[in-house]
C-alpha cells in the first residue's frame, strides 16, 4: 500500500485505476445473472473515490503534482465528487434497464468507470497532454459503451455517428492545442497563460489556435452548430448509457472549458467570449425551437441538452468587460452551479424513461407518458417536478441555475449583456412550452388502453424518489450548493 | 410566534401531506382534512388582524432570515396595511374553495384538495415577501398548482386554457425577474424591497424597470390588451379555480404595481401614469360592452374581471388617497363578489352542465333561495350602493374626479356597462318563462351550498355596510406610500419636488 502514498493527491485517481482493474477481471469469475458482484463492487468502488474527492476537496489546497502535469485542486475535486455522484446514480437505474435489454455485461460496469477516470484526469489536468489523454480515454470507453447493444442498427449507427464525429472533435481540439504550443512553446498550463499575458506572442495564431480550441470544446459540450451528434446519439443509444453520456461527461467538459480557456487562455478571453456568445444564443434559440418538434422523448431530452449547455455557456461570457475580472468568479461559478443542477435534474428525467421502459422495449415516446399521473401519482409528480425545474419554475433547483446565471450577467451593468440576458429569458419561454407537455400529457391526458406495469426495482424507485426530492430541496435551500461552487472556483483562479 | 410563516407552510404542508397521503378511495376523509387544514390555516391569519397596528405604515410581524448566503436572498416577511388583508382574503376564499368542491370532485379528490392548499399558501407567501427573490419565487410557483387545476378538472379546451395562462404570466415574469436582478446590482447586492424602495435611480433606469415591472403584473391583472388568457382560463378552469382566480390571483398583480413600480420607480409611474390610465379606461369601457355580448356566463364574468380590474389600476395610477385605498377596497370586494359570481354559476353547472345563458331562464321558480343569493351578488357586482362593489367604485370615481373630470367621468360609465351586462344576465338567467324542460327539473341548492354562498353574503353585505376597518388598516400605509412617490429619486439635485 506504500506507492499509494507516492502521489498522496491523486488518491482518487489512482483509486479509482486500481478499482476498475479489479473489476474488470473480478468479472470473469462472475456468474451471477445479474451480476450483482460485479455491480456491487463497482458501486463500493465508486462510494471510494467520492469520498476521497470530498476529503481532498475539505483539505482544499491546489497542489501541483507529477512536474506539474496535474493540479490537485478544490474544483477538480467538487466536480469528481459530483461526477462520481453522478455514475452512482446512474448505475442505479441503469441496472434492471440493462438487465432487460441484454447489455448487463461486465463490460458496462468497467468501461463506465475508465470514463470516469478520463473525466478525472481532465479534471486535474494541468497540461495540454494531459488533458487529452483523459477526453480521448472518457470518449472511447463512452464509444464502445455506445455500442454495446450490437445487434441493434440504431445502436450502431449511433455508436459509429458519435465515433467518427467524435474523432473530428478530438482533432480539432488537438490542432488548436497544437497552435497555442507553436505559438506559446509551451504545453503546460500556467506557461500558455504566462506567454499569452505577456504579451509578446503573435496574436493571430493564438486566435487562429483558440478558433480550433472553441470549435472542439463546442462538438464535445454539443452546443450549436457543432450539435448534430447529440440528438442521434441520444436517441439510439441504449438510455442507461445515454445517461452515461448526459451526465457526469458534461462536469467534464465544463472543467475542461474551464481548464484551457480560462486557466490557459484568459489573455484571449475577448476573443473566446464573442464566439461564446455566438454558440450560446445559437444553442438556446436551435435546441428550443427543434425541440418542440420532437416526438421522441429522448430526442426531446437531446436538444434540451443543448439548450441547456447554451444557457451554462453564458454563464462564461459576462467574466471579462473591459480587461476587467471582477465579475470572472461569479460568472464561472454560476455556470458551475447551473451545470450540477442541470446534471442532477437531467439523472432523474433519464431515470425516469429507464423506469418506464419494459421487458426489451423502449419506451422514449413522449406517448408513452400519457396519463402517468393515473397509473402512479408519485412518479407522475417526481417527473413534473424534473420537467418544472429543467423550464426553470421555483421552487426547483433549475430555477436558481438560471438565476445564478442571469444574475452574473446583469451584475457586469453593461447593456450589451443586460439585453443578452433578455434574449436568454425570452428563448427559455420557448423552452417552457415542451417541458410543460410533458406535464400536460402526465397529468391531463388518459393512459393508454393497455399500460404496462412500472417496472423497476425497489433500489431504482428509491433513489429516483430522493433524486426529485433533491431537486426539490436544493430549490428551496440552494445556498449551500452555491457556496460550495463558488468557494471552488474562487479558489481555482486564485491559484 | 412567526404567525406569517405559519400562513404560508402551514397550508403548504397539510397540502403536500394530503397529496401524498391521501388515496383516492378515502375521498370523504380527505375533504374533511382538507376543510380542517383550511380552517387551521385561515385561523393563524386572525391574530394578524387582531395585533394589527392601525397607527404606523411600517412593515409589522416581520420576520428576516438569511436564506440563500452567496446571493444576499434573504427570508424576509412583513405586512403593512396594504397587504394585511390580503393575507386574510386569501385563507377565506381557500375555505370557501373547499366547501365548494366538496361533492362536485369525485376523481383524484386529493390532488384537488392539496393543489388548493399549496396554492393558498404560495399566493399568501406572495403578499407577505419583503425580499425580492423571495416575491419571485412565491409569484411564479403560483402558476404550478393553478396549471394543473385547469388542465386535470377543467372544461373541454382545459388543455389550451392552461398553455396559455402558464406561458402569458411566464411571459411577463421572466422579464421582472431580469429587473429584480438588475435592482439587485443597483443597490450593490441586496434584494430587499424596502432598500430598494429607498434606491436612487436615474431616469433611464426607472422608466426600463418600470415597464419590465408593467409587463409582468399587466398580464396577472389582467390589463387590456394582455388579458386575453383570462377568459380562456376562466372559462375552461373548475369552480373552484375561477374563484381563485378572480379572487385573488389577479389581485397578486395589482399588489405588485403598489409594492415594486410605484415606489421603486415613481418618477417613471408619475411620468407613464396617463398611459395606465388610459389601458384602464379601455379596459373600463371597452371591455364593459364586450361583456355585454358574451353567450357564456362564466365569460361575462371574467369580461367583468376584467373591467373591474380596470378600476382598480385607474385608481392606483390617480395618486390620490381616496381613488387608491378605493381602489384597494375595491380588490377586496371584488374577491368576494366575484368568488360568489362564479360559485353560482358554479351550482348551476353542477345541476345542468352548460354555462350558456341561453340554456336558462326562469330558475327564481324552481330554485328561489338560490336565485335570492344570485341577485344580491349580482347587484353588487354593479355597484348597488349598501354593497361591498359600491364602495370601492364610489371611492375611485371620487378620487378619479378630482384628478380631472373627463377621467372621472369616462370611468363612471362602468355604473352604467357594469349594471347593464350584469342585470341582463340574471334577467334572461333568473327570470322570464320556463323555456327549457331540464329547469324545471331543478332542485334547490342544500346545505353546504347555502353556507358558503351564505357567508359570502354577509361579508359583502358588512364590508358594504361598514368599510372602515378596511380603510382604517390601509389609511396610514397608503398615505405613506403617496408620499413616497411624490418625492423624486432622480439623483439630479435640481429634481423637482
Amino acid at each position: 500500500m506504500q506507492w499509494f502514498l507516492l502521489f498522496p493527491d491523486l488518491l482518487p485517481e489512482v483509486l479509482l485505476l486500481c478499482c476498475a482493474l479489479v473489476v474488470t477481471l473480478a468479472d470473469l469469475w462472475v456468474k451471477h445473472p445479474r451480476r450483482a458482484p460485479t455491480y456491487w463492487l463497482t458501486q463500493l468502488s465508486l462510494l471510494l473515490v467520492a469520498g476521497a474527492h470530498w476529503y481532498l476537496f475539505d483539505a482544499g489546497q491546489a497542489v501541483y503534482t507529477m512536474g506539474g502535469m496535474v493540479v490537485s485542486d478544490p474544483l477538480g475535486h467538487l466536480l469528481g465528487f459530483f461526477a462520481s455522484i453522478a455514475v452512482m446514480i446512474t448505475l442505479v437505474y441503469a441496472r434492471g434497464y440493462a438487465a432487460d435489454h441484454d447489455i448487463l455485461k461486465g463490460e458496462l460496469f468497467s468501461l463506465s468507470l475508465f470514463s470516469l477516470l478520463g473525466i478525472f484526469i481532465m479534471l486535474s489536468a494541468n497540461n495540454f497532454l494531459v488533458t487529452y489523454l483523459g477526453l480521448e480515454l472518457m470518449s472511447l470507453s463512452l464509444y464502445a459503451l455506445t455500442a454495446l447493444r450490437r445487434d441493434q442498427a440504431n445502436a450502431t449507427e449511433a455508436a459509429m455517428k458519435y465515433f467518427v464525429l467524435g474523432a473530428l472533435a478530438s482533432g480539432f481540439l488537438l490542432y488548436g492545442l497544437s497552435m497555442m504550443f507553436g505559438a506559446t512553446g509551451s504545453l503546460a498550463i500556467p506557461e500558455v497563460f504566462a506567454a499569452i499575458s505577456s504579451g509578446r506572442v503573435n496574436h493571430a495564431v493564438l486566435v487562429f489556435g483558440v478558433v480550433f480550441v472553441v470549435a472542439g470544446l463546442a462538438f464535445k459540450l454539443g452546443a450549436v452548430p457543432f450539435h448534430m451528434w447529440v440528438p442521434d446519439v441520444y436517441q439510439g443509444s441504449p438510455t442507461g448509457v445515454t445517461l452515461l453520456l448526459a451526465g457526469a461527461p458534461k462536469l467534464a467538459a465544463f472543467a475542461l472549458t474551464f481548464r484551457l480557456l480560462v486557466e490557459g487562455m484568459s489573455g484571449l478571453a475577448a476573443d473566446w467570449q464573442q464566439m461564446l456568445v455566438l454558440l450560446a444564443v445559437a444553442s438556446m434559440a436551435i435546441g428550443n425551437l427543434a425541440a418542440i418538434a420532437q416526438t421522441n422523448l429522448k430526442r426531446m431530452l437531446a436538444y434540451s441538452t443543448i439548450a441547456q449547455i447554451g444557457f451554462m455557456l453564458l454563464g462564461f461570457t459576462p467574466t471579462v468587460v473591459q480587461s476587467a475580472t471582477t465579475s470572472a468568479a461569479n460568472g464561472y461559478s454560476s455556470a458551475m452551479f447551473y451545470l450540477v443542477s442541470y446534471v442532477l435534474t437531467t439523472l432523474g428525467t433519464f431515470g425516469m424513461v429507464m423506469l418506464l421502459s419494459r421487458q426489451g422495449f423502449e419506451s422514449d415516446n413522449l406517448s408513452d407518458l400519457k396519463g402517468l399521473a393515473r397509473r402512479s401519482p408519485w412518479y407522475a409528480a417526481v417527473m413534473a417536478i424534473f420537467m418544472f425545474s429543467l423550464a426553470g419554475i421555483p421552487p426547483t433547483v433549475g430555477f436558481y441555475g438560471k438565476l445564478a446565471v442571469l444574475q452574473a450577467l446583469v451584475s457586469t451593468g453593461d447593456g450589451f449583456y443586460i439585453g443578452l440576458s433578455v434574449v436568454a429569458v425570452v428563448l427559455s419561454l420557448i423552452g417552457a412550452f415542451y417541458y410543460l407537455r410533458v406535464v400536460k400529457l402526465m397529468y391531463f391526458d388518459e393512459p393508454a388502453a393497455d399500460p404496462h406495469p412500472i417496472a423497476g426495482g425497489g433500489d431504482v424507485r428509491l433513489v429516483l424518489s430522493l433524486n426529485g426530492l433533491a431537486v426539490l430541496v436544493f430549490g428551496i435551500l440552494p445556498g449551500g450548493l452555491m457556496a460550495l461552487c463558488s468557494q471552488a472556483v474562487i479558489k481555482a483562479l486564485s491559484s | 410566534m412567526p404567525l406569517l410563516s405559519l400562513a404560508i407552510w402551514l397550508p403548504i404542508f397539510s397540502g403536500l401531506l394530503l397529496l401524498a397521503l391521501g388515496r383516492a378511495d378515502q375521498a370523504r376523509l380527505v375533504r374533511w382534512l382538507a376543510l380542517l387544514a383550511a380552517l387551521a390555516s385561515f385561523a393563524v391569519t386572525l391574530p394578524l388582524m387582531a395585533g394589527f397596528d392601525n397607527a404606523t405604515a411600517a412593515m409589522q410581524f416581520q420576520e428576516n432570515l438569511s436564506w440563500i448566503e452567496s446571493l444576499h436572498v434573504r427570508y424576509h416577511l412583513g405586512v403593512d396595511g396594504i397587504s394585511v388583508w390580503f393575507v386574510l382574503l386569501t385563507a377565506f376564499i381557500t375555505v370557501i374553495v373547499v366547501i365548494a368542491g366538496w361533492e362536485v370532485i369525485t376523481e383524484r379528490v386529493n390532488q384537488y384538495m392539496g393543489a388548493f392548499l399549496i396554492l393558498s399558501g404560495i399566493m399568501i407567501g406572495v403578499f407577505c415577501a419583503l425580499d425580492g427573490m423571495l416575491f419571485y419565487v412565491f409569484f411564479e410557483a403560483t402558476l404550478i398548482p393553478m396549471y394543473i387545476i385547469i388542465g386535470v378538472w377543467g372544461g373541454p379546451r382545459r388543455v389550451y386554457a392552461a398553455f396559455k395562462f402558464f406561458l402569458y404570466t411566464l411571459a411577463g415574469s421572466l422579464l421582472m425577474l431580469v429587473a429584480l436582478i438588475f435592482l439587485y446590482f443597483k443597490s450593490g447586492g441586496s434584494f430587499d424591497i424596502l432598500t430598494w424602495h429607498k434606491l436612487p435611480l436615474a431616469g433611464e433606469a426607472q422608466s426600463l424597470l418600470f415597464f419590465a415591472f408593467l409587463l409582468a403584473f399587466a398580464v396577472k391583472v389582467p390589463m387590456w390588451p394582455v388579458h386575453t388568457w383570462l377568459p380562456d382560463a376562466h372559462v375552461e378552469a373548475p369552480t373552484g379555480g375561477s374563484v381563485v382566480l378572480a379572487a385573488i390571483m389577479l389581485k397578486l398583480g395589482a399588489y405588485g404595481f403598489l409594492r415594486f413600480s410605484m415606489p421603486i420607480a415613481p418618477d417613471a409611474s408619475r411620468e407613464y401614469a396617463w398611459f395606465i390610465i388610459a389601458l384602464s379606461l379601455i379596459a373600463v369601457v371597452y371591455i364593459g360592452l364586450v361583456a355585454l355580448v358574451q353567450q357564456d356566463m362564466k365569460k361575462l364574468v371574467a369580461y367583468s374581471s376584467i373591467a373591474h380590474m380596470g378600476f382598480v389600476t385607474l385608481g392606483f395610477f390617480t395618486f390620490n388617497e381616496l381613488s387608491m385605498s378605493g381602489a384597494l377596497v375595491q380588490m377586496i370586494s371584488h374577491g368576494f363578489v366575484s368568488g360568489a359570481m362564479f360559485l353560482c354559476i358554479g351550482v348551476l353547472y353542477d345541476r345542468l352542465h352548460s354555462r350558456e345563458i341561453a340554456t336558462y331562464g326562469g330558475v327564481v321558480n324552481t330554485m328561489p333561495t338560490f336565485a335570492a343569493f344570485a341577485v344580491f351578488f349580482a347587484m353588487a357586482n354593479c355597484g348597488l350602493p349598501g354593497t361591498a362593489g359600491f364602495v370601492g367604485e364610489w371611492m375611485v370615481i371620487l378620487g378619479a374626479v378630482q384628478y380631472n373630470f373627463l377621467i372621472g367621468a369616462l370611468a363612471s360609465t362602468t355604473l352604467v356597462f357594469g349594471a347593464a351586462y350584469t342585470l341582463w344576465m340574471v334577467k334572461r338567467v333568473y327570470f322570464g318563462p320556463i323555456t327549457n324542460p331540464d329547469v324545471k327539473e331543478l332542485t334547490d341548492i342544500n346545505g353546504r351550498e347555502k353556507l358558503m354562498l351564505g357567508v359570502l353574503a354577509a361579508a359583502v353585505l358588512a364590508m358594504g355596510l361598514y368599510p372602515k376597518p378596511f380603510t382604517d388598516t390601509m389609511h396610514v400605509s397608503v398615505n405613506e406610500l403617496l408620499k413616497h412617490i411624490s418625492v423624486s429619486k432622480l439623483p439630479a439635485p435640481a429634481a423637482a419636488r
